[in-house]
């Protein structure tokens, strides 16, 4: 999350002082992202010293912030640039089931289900608060929750994936014992996912 | 009263020699204006229990109540007139008649049930208006896009005062908006007093639901109901 990018793209609609782009920015998020003051402050210093901002002291010491013609190309810039997927985040689902397939199939089935429940609950609380947001008119509020629920729908694929992939995996290893083979030892490591077809 | 009771359902398909168990020992109740998805992996047994809820089919054992009464202990003409004033279908496939607009296939069930083509008309006319779709009323299928369709399709499944919506996957040649605007629909007519029952793959439009039910290989394994606040979910650990 660049918190500097967003206090620009706050700044750009008109000047501001730092407790206002902080309210601003927690009510555009949906308060899901709360800042600590000193923490705006010090961007703000540094979104000065880099000629992005500039501030001037009210009669009363608070200082109001502006967007340079620097920060409108620093912002634009942002717009126009993806957001980078090369960092894998910490997948703490992830590592949990591939330690689980060390325990065994039925405690990677556990995981798999009531994992799947408690994202359901999610995805259901999630649901109502883009309903009243919807009727609020909140759109970007509404955008956000809209990213939630994908990347809740996007872990319960995975999981029924992981399932269908564990049950394959168990009747293969069935059909082998039935037939005399000799069962396989187990993967360390799921195959990797297939490339999407268009 | 539950307006949709399943007993210990069970159903077994029989084809020659081999014996497939579609549904073991199911349970469900559901109640009036309640919004109840049902989710399983392929083969789970969804569309069979739903086929069941709706009379469509017959349990191998088990009972089948709608509005309390037991589909089995009801002669064939009496199924047929409950089933028609109490329960909708909407399915994938829509259905709608291609001869008939938009207004006249949701007047249509009103019609075989005896109303006067003016009053049923003028019933189905205001539906439609109430559910946005006022401006198409007098389309025909064809002319109309597939969120449209859909949304003409529930409410001909409605129309009438029926208590039990029955759907069997309604969202699924639908973009995520279109999709979206069925499920609204769905979860106003639940407002209005409907019970919805809806088998779907797509857990974003299950999370809809008040409550969703999770089979596998015919048996009810799991249910989630939306216990969690905001709070906890934003904010993990601060509750």
């Amino acid at each position: 999350m660049s918190v500097r990018h967003s206090l620009l793209a706050i700044l750009d609609a008109g000047p501001m002082h730092g407790y206002g782009l902080k309210t601003e920015f927690e009510a555009a998020t949906g308060d899901v992202w709360p800042l600590n003051v000193g923490q705006v402050y010090t961007t703000l210093g540094r979104l000065e010293r880099d000629g992005l901002t500039t501030s001037v002291a009210d009669s009363d010491g608070q200082r109001t912030y502006t967007i340079t013609p620097a920060g409108r190309a620093e912002l634009h810039w942002w717009f126009d640039t993806p957001v980078g997927r090369e960092v894998v985040p910490r997948q703490e689902l992830a590592i949990k089931l591939v330690m689980a397939m060390r325990a065994g199939p039925e405690v990677v089935a556990e995981v798999v289900q009531r994992q799947r429940i408690a994202t359901i609950r999610s995805l259901q609380e999630l649901t109502r608060m883009k309903a009243a947001a919807d009727a609020e008119g909140d759109h970007a509020w509404l955008l956000m929750l809209d990213a939630f629920v994908f990347q809740a729908e996007a872990e319960t694929r995975w999981l029924d994936l992981c399932e269908a992939r564990l049950a394959a995996w168990q009747s293969e290893s069935g059909q082998r014992k039935g037939s005399g083979m000799q069962p396989q030892a187990p993967r360390a490591r799921p195959e990797p996912l297939p490339e999407r077809s268009s | 009263m539950a307006i949709l009771g399943i007993d210990r359902v069970g159903k077994v398909f029989r084809s020659g020699q081999v014996r497939v168990t579609a549904l073991h020992d199911v349970s469900l109740s559901v109640e009036p204006g309640e919004f109840v998805a049902i989710m399983g992996p392929s083969g789970s047994g969804k569309s069979t229990l739903l086929h069941l809820a709706g009379g469509l089919d017959q349990p191998t054992s088990g009972r089948v109540y709608v509005g309390g009464r037991d589909l089995a202990a009801m002669n064939a003409a009496v199924l047929a007139h409950a089933l028609r004033h109490q329960i909708g279908f909407v399915f994938q496939s829509l259905n709608l008649l291609g001869s008939l607009t938009a207004a006249e296939n949701v007047a249509l069930p009103l019609e075989l049930d005896g109303v006067r083509p003016k009053a049923a008309m003028s019933t189905a006319r205001s539906l439609l208006e109430s559910i946005g779709l006022a401006a198409v009323s007098d389309r025909f299928p064809h002319a109309l896009s597939g969120g449209e369709q859909q949304r003409v399709a529930i409410a001909r499944a409605v129309v009438g005062g029926r208590s039990l919506l029955l759907a069997d996957e309604p969202t699924g040649a639908l973009d995520s908006l279109t999709g979206e605007s069925v499920m609204t629909l769905l979860a106003q007519r639940c407002a209005a007093g409907c019970a919805v029952v809806l088998v779907t793959h797509d857990v974003r439009h299950a999370a809809w639901a008040d409550r969703v039910v999770y089979l596998r290989d015919g048996r009810v394994v799991d249910e989630a109901m939306s216990q969690a606040g905001p709070e906890s979910l934003l904010y993990p650990g601060r509750t």
